[in-house]
């Protein structure tokens, strides 16, 4: 009878915790579509949130509800209905607003800068750091006890 | 004697990129996004006329002469800060302003044009919003300059102020009914 209230506290937990878990696909979806299945569901959320929203241009279409957004959303899901893949999907986005609504931008010779900008940083880094170590290397080794600086 | 100028290098160097970064930023609008419909033929469309939804102007009935489709809507504020310019500087365009009522009631839209006046020679209703969406249109005010093979020449996002009617708008539309097809 003691530890009653702590098994309901727990319980209540464990019923929050399952019942988010439950609930969390549709809180997810703002517009309620009426999928296939689970999987082009899945589908669907997975390309919306790669996808930006024009309107506000820091959110996903997957979360945005500026009208254009519910308005693409609703055209993504007939598009998939249709058959058509995501990347005929993103073809059709980006004819219309260009490559800015793809979170993931296509890797061709303009983009380059972009993609490989950080790995030509790195070797920069790299580059500097090795020379400095061999300059380092080669200067003789401070005879006094450096440990006095300390 | 350079390995310690290199610091005071690399700082100005930052400085350098910080500053250009604020210069482009006052010069662009970082929210708009260049279409990627430009100099490419503008989409198809047949939309009821918004003021006799019995007849219907279609993409093709423009051909043959340039003209500038300004997409607005009365749900949207910044057309309204548009709109005055578009009355005082419409008809010295010398082209069609087409008016595209996008993602609109019409009855709204007609009590909008009603109060503000109507700049436009012909309206035409997209209430669905399809037509806008294939002009990759994602923010009210937009303005597209289409020529007389119905390819779009220029594209304006936002407010068309007498600034952008003068030094933008009026040497293209020049250009387009300077040299006819």
């Amino acid at each position: 009878m003691k530890r009653q209230p702590l098994k309901g506290i727990v319980a209540a937990l464990l019923s929050i915790v399952v019942l988010g878990a439950i609930m969390a696909p549709q809180a997810y979806a703002i517009d309620a579509l009426p999928f296939k299945d689970h999987a082009q569901e899945l589908r669907f959320q997975q390309l919306t949130q790669k996808l930006r929203c024009m309107v506000c241009q820091n959110e996903s279409l997957a979360d945005s509800t500026a009208f254009l957004a519910k308005d693409l959303r609703l055209d993504i899901f007939k598009q998939m209905q249709a058959g058509k893949t995501d990347a005929q999907i993103k073809v059709w986005l980006t004819s219309r607003y260009s490559d800015f609504v793809l979170y993931d931008p296509p890797l061709r010779p303009g983009t380059w800068l972009l993609w490989f900008s950080p790995l030509l940083l790195v070797l920069i880094g790299a580059m500097v750091l090795w020379r400095i170590l061999r300059r380092r290397s080669r200067q003789p080794l401070p005879t006094t006890d450096s440990e006095e600086d300390w | 004697m350079s390995a310690r100028l290199l610091p005071l290098i690399g700082f100005v160097a930052l400085l350098a990129l910080l500053g250009f970064g604020i210069h482009w930023n006052t010069r662009h609008e970082m929210n708009e996004v260049p279409s990627p419909l430009i100099d490419k033929s503008a989409p198809e469309f047949t939309l009821p006329l918004l003021f006799d939804p019995t007849k219907t102007l279609s993409s093709k009935d423009l051909l043959g002469k340039p003209y500038l489709l300004n997409v607005f809507g009365s749900w949207c504020p910044t057309c309204q800060d548009e709109h005055p310019f578009l009355m005082s500087e419409g008809k010295s365009l010398g082209i069609r302003l087409i008016g595209l009522d996008w993602h609109d009631e019409p009855e709204d839209a007609k009590r909008w044009l009603a109060q503000f006046g109507n700049p436009y020679s012909t309206v035409i209703a997209d209430a669905q919003g399809h037509i806008g969406i294939n002009f990759g249109v994602y923010g009210a005010p937009e303005t597209f300059l289409v020529d007389a093979n119905g390819v779009i020449r220029y594209k304006h996002i936002s407010v068309l102020t007498p600034r952008v009617i003068e030094q933008e708008l009026k040497p293209r539309i020049a250009e387009l009914v300077g040299d006819k097809p």
